[in-house]
């Protein structure tokens, strides 16, 4: 099966659908945006993840009209956005409380917008038909929105923004207000229909698994500013910084001071401690201060010492994490830093080989962590 | 369930009586045969009938409820405007000064009120009638308005507006397709507020009613002096079962709303 790769921000001819020029917002002293400049293209799945007051959601905003940059342009499709009302503009938004209308049916809901072009009757029908097909809402067409369940208000929400087929819709924190289940099933409910429907999405979200899940890239955010914008594995894997490193997933992050050697970089982090080694593309000078980011899942957790790696380290089990499918171990070494290891529970429980107060030996290979400056 | 002891019994028939003691004998003298209020002479409806034959009153009657239909209703659009601005608008400079003055009237002593529209009147030179009136009642009722569809808008949920610009809507469509629909138990509310406070107004139709125009308190006050009639009982009766019916439809309306609204939730959860 052959597939095209999907990556238009490596393609310099492809054409952005958004352009963010040196934008900043301010409100009075607070700047939440920070002179951003970065592109976001047709029919992609774009994620702005961070915590809450990360500037995310003023992103979104100045996207949808409520909001206007202080400094800097927003381009649609190669025209500038500002002079544009909400009311006029080519993009759709929904809310994260979904503000569906409470006095109208799930029918009058979906076709508000569509009444608003001065559509023909029919047309509008036919076209709320199809969002209700879209959302398998077909049944609830005559409900108001408190006699439905959350995740059918949530779709109701998406087939009303998507109604008018906007070029770019926007969503809030999404699926914020269902549970766990629900909102593992309606996420990939989400990537079908952008696929389907074609439509560029950006989502904002503090829930770094849904981003991961969802997106076709991810910009962590963090103070105003988009620390890194790349897809999910990249973002994972290649983290370029200790900020976006800890964000994403669980890592264990190892300071201390680089020095060239054969190959890879030599890593003291402590005195008493064995020299690590780690390749790494970027340059570090020797004696530069260094972190280094290692995810828990590629840290084995042995018995005895392994004679095939290089990285080792002793140290005592301080905390296990029973996941169900997983475990994390935390491991303290005797200099008081904690190392996480993960293994997958592929035996049952009762015959783990590992317990709390064993002292046992952790290891990697020379690629597994990410050498980062700060 | 706990029993009724002896202490409960006597405290709600003291509460009651306390409440409604007085209500009952105008309510019930009003079907007295006599002319002499305090003395029972037998069941009649004899001054029900002379009641409608009395034009005055009749006249009286037509007024109050033309002011009190007319006063309310511009006092709900001036009151529900003023709310949308005093919790709308955010801060801009002067709002508390803003909120102050609106909600000022709610406390002001009703002769005040009444004396200061007098003085204006009397010097932009308005002939007293039903327009200084409904003028007056306006004044003083929007403020009222103005508390109750605020309060509401407070815990409105501003995202639906905006829900709404962004489906293509004017600010004026969002605000007639979107908000107002949504508010418009508080909205009804405030304008019934209005329309009570108009209706049983006499201070401030005192001072602004001029000799063309009487209201009903206005000529009950008057009639009162000249000795208590049966009429009068009748007329109050009537008007009792007027609020009564009204209050009652009212919390009927609003319980089956509620109920059906938690039956449907309830439903929805299960679906």
């Amino acid at each position: 099966m052959s597939q095209t790769v999907f990556e238009p921000w490596n393609d310099p001819t492809a054409k952005p659908l958004i352009q963010f020029k040196n934008v900043t917002k301010r409100f009075g002293d607070f700047t939440a945006i920070d002179n951003q400049t970065f592109d976001i293209y047709e029919k992609e799945f774009f994620a702005l993840l961070g915590p809450s007051g990360c500037g995310k959601t003023t992103m979104m905003r100045m996207l949808a009209g409520f909001e206007a940059p202080t400094e800097g342009t927003i381009l649609l499709a190669g025209q500038d956005i500002a002079p544009i009302p909400p009311n006029k503009r080519a993009v759709n938004m929904m809310f994260q409380s979904y503000a569906l209308f409470p006095h109208l049916s799930v029918w009058e809901n979906i076709a508000f917008g569509l009444k608003r072009d001065k559509k023909s009757k029919d047309e509008i029908a036919a076209r709320v038909a199809e969002m209700l097909k879209l959302t398998r809402l077909e049944k609830f067409a005559k409900r108001k929105p408190h006699q439905i369940s959350g995740g059918q208000r949530q779709r109701v929400a998406l087939a009303r923004s998507l109604a008018k087929a906007p070029k770019l819709l926007l969503l809030d924190e999404p699926l914020g207000a269902l549970d766990a289940k629900l909102r593992q099933d309606t996420q990939f409910e989400l990537m079908d229909i952008q696929e389907s429907t074609g439509t560029t999405f950006v989502i904002v979200t503090h829930d770094q698994e849904e981003a991961m899940t969802v997106a076709s890239r991810v910009a962590v955010m963090d103070d105003g500013k988009i620390v890194q914008a790349d897809t999910p594995a990249r973002i994972y894997e290649m983290p370029n910084s200790v900020y976006v490193a800890d964000f994403i997933g669980e890592v264990t992050i190892l300071s201390g001071t680089a020095r060239r050697g054969d190959g890879a970089y030599e890593i003291s982090f402590a005195e008493d401690q064995p020299t690590l080694f780690a390749e790494s593309d970027t340059e570090f000078d020797n004696g530069q201060e260094c972190h280094l980011a290692i995810r828990p899942e590629k840290v084995s957790i042995t018995a005895q010492k392994p004679s095939d790696r290089r990285n080792a380290l002793e140290g005592k089990i301080l905390d296990i994490a029973y996941l169900g499918n997983l475990s994390t171990y935390h491991v303290e070494l005797p200099g008081g830093q904690i190392v996480k290891a993960q293994t997958a529970n592929t035996t049952r429980l009762s015959r783990r080989s590992f317990t709390w107060e064993d002292r046992v030996w952790l290891s990697w290979t020379d690629t597994a962590g990410v050498l980062l400056k700060g | 369930m706990r029993r009724l002891t002896w202490f409960n019994v006597t405290s709600l028939s003291l509460g009651f009586a306390f409440l409604y003691l007085p209500m009952l004998i105008l309510i019930t003298y009003s079907f007295n045969s006599s002319k002499l209020v305090t003395v029972w002479a037998g069941f009649s409806t004899k001054w029900y009938g002379e009641l409608l034959q009395n034009e005055a009153f009749l006249d009286a009657a037509w007024v109050t409820v033309q002011v009190a239909v007319v006063s309310s209703s511009i006092a709900t659009v001036l009151g529900t405007m003023a709310a949308l601005v005093l919790v709308r608008a955010g801060r801009f400079p002067g709002r508390t000064l803003f909120s102050g003055m609106v909600y000022a009237p709610l406390v002001m002593p009703e002769v005040i009120t009444g004396l200061s529209l007098l003085l204006l009147f009397i010097g932009i030179g308005l002939d007293r009638g039903i327009f200084t009136i409904i003028l007056a009642h306006t004044t003083f009722s929007m403020c009222f308005v103005s508390v109750v569809v605020s309060s509401r808008l407070v815990t409105f949920d501003e995202s639906l507006e905006e829900a709404a610009l962004d489906l293509g809507c004017s600010s004026f469509q969002a605000f007639r397709l979107v908000t107002l629909p949504i508010v418009a138990p508080a909205v009804i509310s405030g304008w019934l507020l209005a329309f009570t406070l108009s209706l049983d107004d006499l201070v401030i139709a005192s001072f602004t009613a001029g000799p063309s125009s009487t209201t009903l308190p206005i000529k009950i006050w008057s009639a009162v002096r000249l000795g208590v009639s049966p009429e009068i009982n009748a007329l109050s009766t009537i008007m009792i079962a007027i609020v009564a019916v009204g209050v009652i439809t009212a919390s009927l309306v609003t319980k089956r709303a509620s109920l059906r609204q938690q039956a449907d939730e309830r439903a929805a959860v299960h679906a």
